[in-house]
């Protein structure tokens, strides 16, 4: 939960507002947007998210020292963890328990 | 400095180490709070308190939204989990916190219907996709989390939708501060300023700490680098005389905060007039109960809440732990009773518990010492 997660904003989607496709190292997720403060966000942004919410801009350098910071500090399968999990899939969101 | 290798920049570790043990009076003990548990997190995996000097101690503070949480607000939760067609959300943090009817796993395994997530807009989209269900969900942070759960319930008003609530477990960190250093038993000279949370709030909301506590503070970021940088801040400013807010980790924390996220908080959120803090007891508008506008989804509303209040196992030192008053390894239960595969008190569940990290690298490490000899 209190993991910071590096990723680029890749397109930003109609579907509705503030929604963002994100690559985050390699895995694409529909990140939400709405909380940077400013000015919009645009493809090519790096930006550090926080339970599936985009939280701050940083730069491309940033993201990846925080990437390898995760890595170092054994954090990096629970951000993958997290990662993949964001959006549920959907056969998860209807199963029962 | 075991680790030392690893680092990006190894020369400019060892030069802060330097510089540490340069401006540090040897005449005197120092004692810094980190306030975030990120923090803590990183001093324990990078050994760094090998780069310290003696008299710099590290005090472990209460940024660990899990391990403050008190044990009643789980079995609040869980009494609404077992509410019919209910189900029960949370991150996956809260899953082996144990209330006093046993931890969120254990009671998806006596058959109630609990799920993690890993994000606030997950669990409305769990609500979306079972309509004749109810979602609750289990919410908990400080201000770093607290903006998406503020956003969430926004959207949730807006699509109408009626089957899902939040339990508002969501705390503030300058009130926990202010009890800290009102604490009578609390000795502090400066403050690791929370990182994470400071891209929300700022650097102007410390100010009160510099000012009229007369102790410095620095926002720092998680790099071990960034937490020695911070300390040569500090003791800098003792040097001079200074007491200041200073900002380390300018390169993500802007000093104004986030002003959207800011909104949605204030838009959704209230502060309460008091809330439990495990270890730290009641403090004063200190947590963010949901507004009267957005009643219909209040768990604590929908649920008739029974409000359980739980006193956390006599024998275990969860509360002196918190408050910096006692090391993890002093505690009673440490590494007996109380271990990160059994935890009896929070601070032994989450990485970002003082005793989970100190389990995991100096108790370890000393295990490991002791069996190779």
């Amino acid at each position: 939960m209190c993991l910071a997660i590096p990723g680029q904003i890749i397109e930003i989607l109609q579907e509705r507002d503030n929604l963002a496709l994100v690559d985050i190292v390699g895995v694409r997720r529909k990140i939400d947007v709405g909380l940077l403060s400013e000015e919009p966000a645009k493809p090519g942004d790096w930006v550090l998210i926080h339970v599936g919410f985009a939280m701050s801009r940083i730069s491309e350098e940033d993201a990846r020292e925080q990437m390898r910071l995760l890595k170092m500090m054994g954090e990096h399968a629970a951000a993958m963890e997290e990662i993949t999990g964001y959006g549920l899939d959907d056969s998860v969101a209807r199963g029962g328990p | 400095m075991k680790y030392v290798d690893e680092f990006r920049d190894p020369e400019l570790i060892v030069g802060a180490s330097r510089e540490i043990r340069r401006l540090a009076d040897p005449g005197r003990h120092y004692r810094f709070m980190e306030v975030c548990g990120g923090h803590t997190h990183a001093i324990y995996r990078f050994g760094l308190k090998d780069l310290l000097p003696e008299n710099v101690e590290l005090i472990h503070g209460p940024g660990c939204p899990v391990c403050v949480l008190p044990m009643g607000r789980i079995d609040d939760g869980l009494f609404m989990a077992a509410q019919p067609d209910v189900i029960f959300a949370a991150f996956g943090d809260m899953m082996r916190v144990p209330g006093a009817t046993g931890s969120p796993l254990e009671h998806k395994a006596r058959g109630r219907d609990i799920r993690i997530v890993y994000s606030p807009a997950d669990a409305l989209k769990l609500a979306r996709a079972n309509p004749d269900r109810h979602v609750m969900f289990f919410a908990i942070g400080f201000e770093t989390t607290a903006p998406s759960t503020a956003l969430t319930l926004l959207r949730v008003r807006a699509e109408g939708i009626r089957n899902f609530s939040v339990f508002s477990n969501h705390v503030t960190i300058i009130p926990a501060i202010r009890a800290i250093l009102d604490s009578p038993d609390m000795r502090l000279d400066a403050f690791i300023g929370p990182g994470h949370v400071s891209t929300v709030i700022g650097c102007r909301p410390y100010e009160w700490i510099a000012r009229n506590e007369r102790k410095p503070i620095v926002v720092s970021g998680f790099e071990p680098l960034d937490i020695l940088q911070s300390i040569v801040m500090i003791l800098r400013q003792m040097k001079d005389g200074r007491a200041e807010v200073e900002n380390q980790y300018a390169r993500v924390v802007p000093w104004e905060g986030n002003r959207a996220a800011l909104k949605a908080i204030g838009e959704v959120f209230e502060l309460r007039p008091y809330f439990e803090w495990r270890g730290l007891g009641f403090i004063s508008q200190s947590a963010l109960r949901i507004r009267d506008s957005f009643a219909a989804w209040d768990a604590e509303k929908h649920f008739l809440t029974p409000g359980v209040r739980v006193t956390d196992p006599k024998a275990s030192q969860c509360g002196e732990v918190l408050k910096g008053v006692l090391k993890p390894a002093d505690c009673k239960l440490f590494g007996n009773e109380c271990t990160p595969e059994h935890p009896i008190g929070a601070l032994m569940v989450s990485s970002e518990g003082s005793c989970a990290a100190y389990f995991n690298y100096e108790h370890r490490k000393s295990e490991l010492v002791t069996v190779s000899v």
